[in-house]
Order: structure tokens, then C-alpha cells, then sequence
């Protein structure tokens, strides 16, 4: 038998006496719906991050995070640094600040940014509650809906929602290991031209890449900024980890090559002093920047001015410098830890990015295995790692991972790798028994490669790839979104 | 007032949706005035139903433990009443290759399917019996895990080639995986409750994704990308079978309180087929039972009443015939 087929109003007959107040009704969820913006179209919260939720628990070896390590900075400095702000700008640090932020913190971050070769002009920044803020007003100041912004592939996962907020239309430029491909740029340039559509930025992280792990050559530094003169383009770089380098020389940012023109450049102190503080930079050109400011008005009128001063306090203090040396020593060895043990418990198809700085290598697994399906598997061995396909728009990156190895100590990163080696290998295993293929065996020696190049472990070459070289990042096929 | 225990939480990959569903149990009953306890279920349930001492607890639990049977064996150790299926029934419910078994056996439709352990291709060389399943089952092949809900783990093998990968995907999972006939047509979805006078099928809500994906896990959580229609637009025959073919398997299955019964409308025969049961469906705002049951004209808070009726009753039922 059926209760009812006939649908009533929004389901008030069927209740019980006293419950006038049951409000949550699917109904009531529908009528909520329909008042939700457009743009929330895109916000999803998604399976994968259900997922992660599972990922923080205490058993779980996470390599997901994109966490520093925030144990180096001594507990008893913090309390004393603190302290200070509160007997000495207490007023002030409690009141409001300009929107634009504190001087002397922009007098600090002129120095960091002088500490990789760029020379700014205080005005021309703007203190943000984090780096994150900075896309999201450039995405504010520049982007109708439907517009193209140019970003690598894989891109930072954290700009993924941003982007979709702002209904933008992706566009993804694969890379090698050195980094964004211009010529790949320049094509898409080409063809968004022939369709008459102009990006309206392009979003890079040219250095220790979130989360492909490569960093872009000098030759393509200066190519892309040259492009961005010619086609009157604007660039946003995304420079969290440019002062976490292990090995090899420095490269001059982005903005320092284009003296600003049309650089947007995004600084942050989460990762060279704490996330926690949410505080972050951008240095743009004027206009860009004034209507930035008006975006951050509206958004939250001024970052934490606390925060702002107990920066402050931190720089008048201490050498600044000091806990850099320390955190590049521990990431140094953890970087280390971690290839080492990939090269021991992943299985020969599989192939990596070797970072020379920054937090992250890029994994990337034979294409027959998905690793957002990989991850179900891997916590159950209470192991996680962040899914490929969250770096990108369209559906790609399946067989990828990226890996954090910063944020847990070395025992915990190498039983962290041994777990997923284990059940990437049970996976290959079964492939190969089910395709009646024997697993490609072990390669007698690998060569050692410095600095941010891709090793190459795969036996066969892969039909898919251009060179040994090129991270497997398949192309955008005609008319694919 | 009854002092009501939430369940919720757990380990599973549901762990986030159990959430949202424990949630607005948990509303629900408080509006309902009754005492509300919730628990995150973890390693210390025993303890603190030990040390709440429910009269019944609601299971909002999705997924491994709470939707297997494991929880439900542990609340009759304990001694506390609670909502929904019996044991046996969650097992069979969550293992799809049990269920399905159970309604071939009992004669109801189900797409054919075959079955494999992890141990089946790794020893047993029932990978060389893939081409004779492929040919019998035509393409694409649904891959599905055994046991795991809200569609994670769910693949469409167009080709040949594209089965190891699917398999090995659901292996994810699940030890076992099944390997079913793709259905085409439309996807039902058809909500039971108990009440007085027994089961009772509520109104049929139908999926219609949204961009012609397939009916997934995202889809099934979200506004907006799956159109949910409640009633669902069928004629008045379509509708008594497939509301009968639900109760059939709600009974064949052993499910008690509530259930969802997921049925695809094959487009060739026009007649409905059983993909699953779900012993504890979802319960959020986006879930398909409980808009059923508002098309019922049933509140959510009145359906989250009569099931904790239901779970008394079952009790001083069972003390009486004891």
C-alpha cells in the first residue's frame, strides 16, 4: 500500500500538535535555493573534501595538509612578542587600522621582498588577510562572469573555489619541469584571440609550484613577462614558498623582472613566520591597487591589526631571518626523507617531481590508477594525500597526488610514503591480473637529478608524452572544458 | 520525554553526510522536546551509552559500522532500543551481492550481475572469466564495491579496456566488487516507512541529473545539479509496480522502520528493476526519504516520531514475546 501520492503544501498537515515550529523541511531547503546566487552554482562541497574531513583524524598520517611547521617557532617568544603589543600598542593594535595596513609592516615586507631581489615602493602594497585574499579581490577587481583567467595545470587547489565563485572559465596551461610551458601559453593566447576573448590574468606559482613541486625556468620568466607587456596582460604571482629553498640559486621573482607593470604579486607571512596570523601582501600597479583596496573595504575593511603588530614587534625584535635558516634546515632533511622513501615504496611506473624548495611533490601514478579512489583505499591504512583531480578545473590530474613534506616529521613521513607505496603497489598488482600483463620491473639504476626536475622512473615511454622530461599532464583536447 | 541517543559521525566516508544527517535528527528531536544526547561514534560508544543510558537511540549512521550492522549489534548488546533495520537486514542491505542475491532468489529484478572477491582474480584467475561476464552483460559494465554507499566507487566501463581500471577502482572499497548490467532509463527512488498498519511505499521521487552526468556522489548531496521531481511523473501503473517492487524488497531484505530502495525504470521494458536498499538513508536537507516523505505530507519531525515509536514498539514487542 502507498501513504499518499498526491504532494501537499510545504508539509504542515502532517504534523504533530506543538511542532509549529519544524522549520527545515525540503521545502523550506528549496525556497533557500532559490535565493542562492548563481555563483553558488559552482561552490560545492564536494565528496573529495567529505573525504578529507576523514584525513584529520589523530590515526591518520595526513601528507594532505598544506601545513608549515609551526613547532619551530618557540612558544616562549611568541608569549614575550605578544606580551609586548599588548603593554605597548595596546590601544592601538585593538583599534581598527587603514585598509591598506600598518606602515611599519609594509616597511618590514619591503624588506622581504627585497630579500629575493624585488624593490618596492610601500605604496604600492597592500596588506591582506593572507594570500588568499589576494586572489580572491583580484578575482573581485577583474573578473565577470565568464571570463578567462589562464592558470597552470595542475593549479593551487585553494584557487580552485576561488575561481569558481567568481564563475570564471579556467583555462589551464600544462607544465614541465620548468614550469608553466609558454609555448603552450602562447598557443591558447592565440586561439582565446581568434575567439576573440582577452584573459584577463594569468595565475601563476612560479616558484616551488603548489602542488606540481617545479619551479619556471629564468628563460621562461622572462618570456612570460615579455608576453604580458606585449598583449597588455595581467600576471598574478603567487609567491608563498620563493624564500623556501633548499638548493640552487635564486631566481628573480616574476615582478622584479617587470618592475610592477603589469605584475600583480602576492606575498604571504604564512610561510616564513605563521599561518595562523592570516596575513599577507600584494604589490600592484596603482589603479590595480586602488580598486583592490575598494574590494578589501567591502570584504573585511582592514586585516587584524593585532596581528599587524605583533608582525611588527617580530621584525623590531628579531632577525627575522634566523627561523628561515631553521625551517629550510628541518623542510631540507623532510625533502629528503621523503624522496628517499618514494624511491623505495613506490612502484617503477610511477614518477615524481624533485622540488629543490617550498612544501610539495607531485606524484603521479600509472594512469590506470585513480587516486581519488586510491585515497578510500589509503585510509584505511590511516594515510592520506591530496587527490591530482583537485588541482584542476576540468576533470584531470586523476592519476596525480600531491604530497606534503613539511608539515609531519621524518618517522611519520616515511611510514606515511611506506603505506601509500603498499597500496599503489596492491593496486598495480591487481591491474596486472586482471590484464594478464606482468608489472613493469624495476629499473637497475636510477639517475640522480638536482634541483626541480621530474625523475623519470617509467620503463616503457608513455605514448601520451612528448618527452621523457614533460610531467604527464594530458592535453586540453578541442572544445574540452 | 524520552532520552534519545544520536548516532552519528563514525569512521566511514560518509562520516561528513551522517553528520548533516544527525544534525537534523538531532533539531528535529530537540523541537520535539525530547532529551538529546549526541554521540560521534568512535572507539568509546560502549562507554558512553554505558554512561548516558538512553531510552533508544537514533542511528544516523552511513556507511561501514553504522550501516552494516556492526552498531546495531552492538545497541542489542547494550541493551538500548534503536531506529531502523535489525542486524541481518543492514548486512544484507550493504553488501549489494547479498541483496542482490536475496531478490533474485525471492524472484524480484535485479540486473544481472556477477560477483568477485579481491581473492577471486588474485588466486583464483577469475580475471580469464571477464571476457565471458563482459559478452554476457553487454556495455558499458557498471562496476560497483559491494558495500559502499553514496556512489563512491561506482564506474561505467564502455569498453573492455576500461574494466581492469574500474574494477581496480572499486577494489578501493571494498573487498568485493560486482560487475552488473548497465540499465538505461530512468533513476527512482522509492522511500519506505512503517507504520500502524505495516510498510508503506511514500511517493516516488526521480533523479534527473542535471548536464546528463550520471547520478553521482556529488549530484546526491547537492542543490542543484541533480533536479529532484517528488511525485515522480509516472503513470498511475508504473507507480503501484514500482512502489510494490519496493515493499517487496523491503520485506525480502527484512528492513524495519524505514528504508530506500533505489530503482532504475528500464527504458526497453518499462518495467522497474532493483539496483539497492539503503537501510539508513540519507537524512539531510538534500535527502531523497525525507522529501518523500513531506510529499506524504509527512514533516520530518513527524517521521522522526513515528520511527522512534517504531523502535519502542519493536522492543516491548520482543520483551512480550520473550
Amino acid at each position: 500500500m502507498t501513504i499518499d501520492e498526491t504532494p501537499r503544501g510545504p508539509g504542515r498537515s502532517g504534523e504533530t500538535p506543538g511542532m509549529g515550529r519544524s522549520r527545515t523541511t525540503a521545502s523550506d531547503l528549496e525556497r533557500y535555493a532559490g535565493l542562492f546566487a548563481r555563483r553558488t552554482q559552482g561552490m560545492k562541497s564536494s565528496a573529495m573534501r567529505d573525504m578529507m574531513a576523514i584525513t584529520a583524524r589523530p590515526e591518520v598520517i595526513s601528507l594532505a595538509g598544506g601545513l608549515p611547521d609551526t613547532t619551530t617557532f618557540p612558544a616562549e617568544d611568541v608569549a614575550a612578542l605578544m606580551a609586548r603589543v599588548a603593554a605597548d600598542a595596546s590601544a592601538r593594535a585593538l583599534q581598527y587600522g587603514p585598509t591598506e595596513g600598518l606602515d611599519e609592516l609594509k616597511a618590514c615586507i619591503v624588506r622581504v621582498m627585497a630579500e629575493e631581489g624585488m624593490d618596492v615602493d610601500a605604496e604600492d602594497l597592500l596588506i591582506t588577510t593572507g594570500g588568499q585574499q589576494v586572489i580572491d579581490l583580484v578575482c573581485k577587481t577583474l573578473v565577470d562572469p565568464g571570463d578567462v583567467i589562464l592558470a597552470e595545470g595542475p593549479t593551487y587547489p585553494g584557487a580552485v573555489p576561488t575561481f569558481s565563485a567568481y564563475e570564471a572559465d579556467v583555462v589551464q596551461i600544462e607544465m614541465d619541469d620548468d614550469g608553466m610551458r609558454i609555448d603552450a601559453l602562447e598557443e591558447t593566447l592565440d586561439r582565446l584571440d581568434r575567439e576573440g576573448r582577452t584573459p584577463k590574468f594569468i595565475y601563476t606559482v612560479p616558484t616551488f609550484h603548489n602542488p606540481a613541486g617545479v619551479t619556471m625556468s629564468l628563460e621562461r620568466r622572462h618570456r612570460l613577462v615579455q608576453i604580458a607587456a606585449e598583449r597588455e596582460l595581467l600576471v598574478l604571482e603567487d609567491n608563498p614558498y620563493g624564500l623556501l629553498r633548499y638548493e640552487g640559486e635564486p631566481l628573480p621573482p616574476l615582478y622584479a623582472l617587470d618592475r610592477g607593470e603589469y605584475v600583480i604579486y602576492l606575498g604571504t607571512f604564512s610561510k616564513i613566520l605563521s599561518p595562523g596570523l592570516r596575513l599577507g601582501w600584494t604589490a600592484a600597479p596603482r589603479p590595480v591597487l586602488d580598486k583592490l583596496n575598494l574590494g578589501k573595504q567591502g570584504s573585511d575593511l582592514c586585516s587584524s591589526t593585532f596581528a599587524q603588530y605583533f608582525v611588527i614587534e617580530y621584525f623590531a625584535q628579531r632577525d627575522w631571518r634566523d627561523l628561515l635558516v631553521r625551517l629550510r634546515e628541518l623542510y631540507l632533511r623532510r625533502r629528503d626523507t621523503m624522496f628517499d622513501a618514494l624511491a623505495e615504496h613506490l612502484p617503477d611506473e610511477s614518477r615524481w617531481t624533485r622540488p629543490g624548495g617550498g612544501l610539495f611533490v607531485w606524484a603521479t601514478l600509472p594512469e590506470y590508477i585513480d587516486t581519488s579512489d586510491l585515497l578510500a583505499r589509503a585510509l584505511r591504512d590511516h594515510v592520506a594525500f591530496v587527490p591530482g583531480r583537485a588541482a584542476f578545473l576540468d576533470g584531470r590530474g586523476g592519476s596525480s597526488m600531491r604530497l606534503n613534506f613539511a608539515g609531519v616529521g621524518e618517522d611519520d613521513l616515511r611510514e606515511g610514503i611506506r603505506r601509500i607505496g603498499k597500496v599503489v603497489r596492491e593496486q598495480v598488482r591487481l591491474y596486472s591480473t586482471l590484464t594478464g600483463t606482468a608489472p613493469a620491473t624495476k629499473r637497475a639504476a636510477d639517475t640522480e637529478r638536482t634541483g626541480s626536475q621530474p625523475r623519470e622512473r617509467a620503463d616503457a615511454p608513455d605514448p601520451t608524452e612528448s618527452g621523457a622530461r614533460v610531467l604527464p599532464l594530458r592535453r586540453r583536447a578541442a572544445g574540452e572544458r | 520525554m524520552t532520552r534519545v541517543a544520536v548516532l552519528a559521525g563514525g569512521q566511514s566516508l560518509e562520516r561528513q553526510v551522517s553528520l548533516r544527517s544527525g544534525a537534523r535528527v538531532r533539531e528535529a528531536l530537540e523541537r520535539l522536546d525530547h532529551d538529546v544526547i549526541a554521540i560521534d561514534v568512535g572507539p568509546d560508544l560502549v562507554q558512553r551509552l554505558h554512561e548516558t543510558r538512553p531510552d533508544v537511540a537514533f542511528v544516523a549512521l552511513h556507511g561501514r559500522d553504522g550501516e552494516d550492522g556492526t552498531v546495531q549489534e552492538i545497541l542489542e548488546l547494550v541493551g538500548v532500543p534503536y531506529t531502523a533495520s535489525g542486524p541481518s537486514a543492514c548486512m544484507r542491505c550493504m553488501d549489494k551481492v547479498l541483496a542482490k542475491h536475496a531478490l533474485r532468489d525471492a524472484g524480484l529484478p535485479t540486473p544481472d550481475f556477477y560477483a568477485f572477491s579481491q581473492t577471486a582474480f588474485e588466486s583464483l584467475g577469475a580475471a580469464q572469466a571477464l571476457p565471458a561476464i563482459e559478452e554476457r552483460l553487454d556495455f558499458p559494465v557498471v562496476v560497483k564495491p559491494a558495500a559502499q554507499g553514496s556512489a563512491l566507487g561506482i564506474r561505467f566501463a564502455p569498453t573492455a579496456a576500461e574494466v581492469p581500471a574500474a574494477i581496480v577502482a572499486a577494489f578501493s572499497y571494498d573487498t568485493k566488487v560486482l560487475l552488473e548490467r548497465h540499465v538505461t532509463g530512468r533513476e527512482l527512488a522509492v522511500s519506505v516507512l512503517d507504520g500502524p498498519d505495516g510498510p508503506a511505499a511514500l511517493p516516488i521521487v526521480e533523479a534527473i541529473p542535471r548536464g546528463g552526468d550520471h547520478y553521482d556522489f556529488e549530484a546526491r548531496y547537492e542543490i542543484g545539479s541533480t533536479d529532484f521531481v517528488c511525485p515522480a511523473d509516472l503513470d498511475a501503473g508504473t507507480t503501484t509496480r514500482a512502489q510494490a517492487l519496493a515493499l517487496d524488497a523491503y520485506r525480502v531484505l527484512g528492513c524495519y522502520g524505514f528504508a530506500r530502495v533505489d530503482l532504475m525504470l528500464d527504458e526497453q521494458t518499462g518495467e522497474p528493476t532493483v539496483l539497492e536498499a539503503n537501510a539508513i538513508p540519507g537524512l539531510t536537507e538534500t535527502s531523497l526519504l525525507p522529501q518523500a516523505a513531506e510529499a506524504a505530507g509527512i514533516s520530518f519531525a513527524a517521521f522522526v516520531e513515528r520511527v522512534l515509536d517504531l523502535a519502542l514498539a519493536r522492543t516491548a514487542a520482543e520483551t512480550n514475546a520473550g
